[in-house]
């Protein structure tokens, strides 16, 4: 059995950010993570957000998802107005955020679970596709602690496109892995991007990382929360984040990065 | 294999213990029988069918009243950890019960129902309710807000998370809350039993007051010996499997 309806690749979601603004109260007192933001993503594109500590591109996923709303401003997703949570739109935190009661195939499955128009059998096939699109099948009934840190951001992002959403944010997934990892699951997550197209927000601190993945960055500066500059990443896919050329964009974006916040992101 | 043999060991060592003590003569065999004597009521008890009888009543009652505990404290539990004003009021309620020993209870639950099973049960039920309801709030509390939210952009809303997230990721303290429960539960019906006679039948604590009555020792060291078993028991088969699958799960303990 196939289930084309279901594995097929819905068209990626075009994304609309208008004029948002959102602040936290802090012991600190008022913090304003976001100012007057706006951005648009189109179909399919990956776009990476890159900034110092603070800056709201966390807050800037959190809208997009629908698990915060903004103070001012819009959002939509295909001109619809983002006003909650939805698997279309599905996320990716920087700790896996995995459920420990359930083991690897059962974290896929949550969100399938959730497609009543799912038979049992379909949802199982569907889970598997993923985790093998992600080269876990054989760790199908492991308990979430005893996979590594990189099988895990893995086992997270089966579970994120399982649901088969249009559009995925990606909260640095892979700012807690060691290089080696990252750069393993770099060229996986490419490979994966360019089979299930989708339209990806990616935060990242890590420049080169935002180089190696995006097809734009968008540099943000804190206090408040703004957009400063964005670069168009021309180089062929699928990129090495070793190569010459990425690293010639990375000193540019770094360059930029430290021009607006006086700080140094991570630039390794 | 050898974690069973070294259990069996001690046992037997504690066996011979107290019956060198018992044939030492140091105290009168009316205060310590020998290990046989209370071998020999036990097997008459079981014989003629009042150890199965009491032990049958005992064990209705504590998971009857363990039960309705637990079916109230659960779903209570958990709307005191999503309800501000629910945490302020049946919460605040509970922390204060909780701390009330439930043989407490008994005296307040002879006078409203009477020398009647009404009463047994409703002190099994307080002493399960409270501690049961704490635990599940407390853990429903202590929940890393990750889990919710990632559970949200996957399209689980309202009643659905609750049900499939914020009840499995406290199951670590729900189990504990259950056990302490079940430990207050069977305190609070032992204490009920050996303090007031029910007519509609008598239990384990029955057997064990009767036994003072008739200054029998080999039965109320034998009695005791049932309670201890079926505590035992009773941990083995309700909450062993529990915790081996949260340690199997969760990567804890050994």
């Amino acid at each position: 059995m196939t289930l084309p309806s279901e594995l097929e690749n819905p068209v990626p979601a075009k994304l609309a950010v208008e004029h948002v603004s959102k602040s936290f109260q802090t012991k600190r007192g008022n913090l304003q993570a976001l100012d007057d933001v706006s951005l648009t993503v189109g179909e399919g594109e990956f776009v990476c957000l890159v900034g110092p500590s603070g800056c709201g591109k966390s807050t800037l996923l959190n809208l997009v998802t629908g698990l915060d709303e903004p103070d001012k401003g819009g959002l939509s997703s295909d001109g619809l107005k983002i006003t909650r949570t939805g698997r279309e739109r599905g996320m990716m935190f920087q700790e896996h955020a995995l459920f420990p009661w359930l083991d690897v195939l059962g974290n896929v499955l949550f969100g399938l679970k959730l497609k009543p128009h799912l038979t049992p059998a379909e949802r199982l096939q569907v889970a598997k596709f993923y985790l093998e699109l992600v080269g876990l099948k054989d760790f199908i009934h492991a308990n979430i602690h005893e996979l590594s840190g990189g099988m895990k951001q893995r086992v997270a992002l089966a579970r994120a496109l399982a649901p088969n959403p249009r559009l995925l944010c990606m909260d640095e997934p892979f700012a807690a892995l060691d290089a080696m990892t990252r750069e393993h699951l770099y060229a996986d997550l490419q490979d994966i991007w360019s089979r299930r197209r989708k339209t990806i927000l990616f935060v990242t601190h890590n420049v080169r990382e935002a180089v190696c993945l995006g097809d734009r960055v968008v540099l943000f500066s804190p206090n408040p929360g703004r957009i400063r500059e964005e670069f168009r990443i021309d180089l062929p896919r699928p990129r090495d984040i070793n190569s010459v050329e990425l690293a010639g964009y990375a000193t540019r974006i770094t360059r930029a990065l430290k021009s607006h916040t006086g700080t140094t992101p991570s630039a390794e | 294999m050898k974690r069973v043999v070294t259990s069996v060991l001690f046992f037997a060592g504690l066996v011979a213990v107290w019956q060198a003590l018992a044939a030492a003569g140091l105290w009168s065999p009316v205060l310590l029988p020998p290990p046989g004597d209370v071998a020999h009521y036990l097997l008459k008890a079981v014989k003629d069918g009042s150890l199965l009888e009491a032990s049958l009543v005992t064990l209705g009652r504590l998971l009857v009243g363990y039960l309705l505990g637990c079916l109230l404290g659960l779903p209570l539990g958990l709307a005191c950890s999503r309800v501000q004003a629910l945490s302020d009021t049946i919460g605040v309620l509970a922390l204060g019960l909780q701390t009330l020993p439930s043989v407490c209870w008994v005296p307040l639950a002879l006078l409203w129902y009477g020398q009647s099973e009404t009463a047994m049960l409703f002190v099994v039920v307080m002493g399960t309710l409270w501690s049961v309801l704490i635990a599940v709030d407390n853990g429903a509390q202590s929940l890393p807000p990750i889990y919710v939210r990632a559970a949200r952009t996957m399209g689980s809303h309202g009643l659905h998370t609750l049900i499939h997230v914020v009840l499995p990721a406290s199951l670590p303290f729900i189990v504990s809350g259950m056990k302490q429960g079940w430990a207050f539960a069977w305190r609070s019906l032992m204490a009920a039993e050996i303090y007031v006679t029910i007519l509609t039948g008598y239990g384990l604590g029955h057997l064990l007051h009767f036994g003072r009555e008739l200054n029998d020792m080999t039965q109320v060291i034998g009695v005791m010996l049932i309670i201890v078993v079926i505590g035992l028991l009773a941990d083995k088969l309700l909450f062993a499997p529990w915790e081996r699958f949260l340690h199997r799960r969760w990567g804890t303990g050994r």
